[in-house]
């Protein structure tokens, strides 16, 4: 049960304190990221490069290790083809990170910080959710 | 510590934050062998994706966000924070839902998880779902639509 438990609540609320501790629960940091082109905040450069660097060292070590230390087996993504799908997904995606300057992390983590806001956010984005589910009758 | 020539960038924090989150997407890899991609651990939680880890487990991941948040915010004894009006939340969570799901992840999954892999996929993805994101705040800046407050 702890084994179950311990690790994912562990784990996200790192994440979270990150994002926080990082600046990504602000909108405003985000888009001045994405402002590339106006008054540009590099900040979020940092927050990526030392997220992969701590990941890649991770991506690393996994192969050497039989089976995850609190789950009987790996199960990792797999998939290696670019689709139409793909594409046109992270476009949407990145149209609307850019609109509201939020993404699905930092939605849920800014629950905490504006609620109301937030909140607004990580409804939609479930309905977004839901509606390509209902459309592809999954 | 500032950075020349960016006055509002903060480099320190945001290496901080990001060594945190690359510490919290490495345990789920290595604890529970799975991607930290927090748009699937949505869809998992809520029950709108079957696949990836328990429904259990992704509902204690999303609920370590905003503790996490929490914790930053009474150490720090506050955040800056602004956050657009309500239509334009909804629509910009509306294209990011969609987005996601068609596009099989978001900054964590692809962007962390995927790029420091150097899956192909993954890389495409974030190249893709970054140039959008920044060819739609120049035009939005273009046509002088401030969202911020």
């Amino acid at each position: 049960m702890i084994k179950r438990i311990l690790p994912p609540l562990a784990s996200g609320t790192l994440f979270g304190a990150g994002l926080a501790l990082g600046g990504m629960t602000d909108p405003a940091r985000v888009r001045g990221f994405l402002d590339l082109f106006g008054d540009w905040d590099p900040t979020l450069a940092f927050v990526m490069g030392g997220a992969v660097i701590v990941m890649a060292l991770a991506w690393r070590f996994q192969p050497r290790m039989a089976a995850p230390l609190f789950a009987e087996k790996f199960a990792l993504p797999n998939r290696t083809e670019l689709t139409p799908r793909l594409i046109g997904g992270a476009a949407l995606f990145g149209i609307g990170w850019g609109v509201a300057g939020l993404c699905p992390g930092p939605g849920v983590a800014a629950l905490v910080i504006e609620p109301a806001s937030a909140a607004i956010f990580v409804v939609a984005m479930l309905a977004g959710m839901g509606l390509v589910r209902l459309i592809e009758g999954a | 510590m500032t950075l020349p020539g960016f006055p509002e960038a903060a480099p320190l924090a945001g290496l901080g934050g990001g060594i945190l989150i690359g510490l919290a997407a490495a345990l789920m890899l290595l604890g529970a062998g799975r991607i930290a991609g927090v748009s699937g651990i949505a869809a998992r939680a809520t029950g709108l994706s079957s696949g990836g880890m328990s429904g259990s487990s992704a509902w204690m991941f999303l609920l370590g966000l905003p503790l996490g948040a929490l914790v930053v915010v009474m150490l720090s004894g506050g955040l800056e924070a602004s956050f657009a009006n309500p239509w334009v939340l909804a629509i910009a969570g509306l294209l990011v839902g969609i987005g996601t799901r068609l596009g099989s992840g978001c900054t964590s999954g692809h962007g962390v998880c995927g790029v420091s892999r150097l899956s192909q996929r993954s890389i495409v993805a974030t190249l893709t779902f970054m140039a959008a994101g920044i060819a739609t705040v120049a035009a939005m800046n273009a046509a002088g639509l401030e969202v911020l407050p």
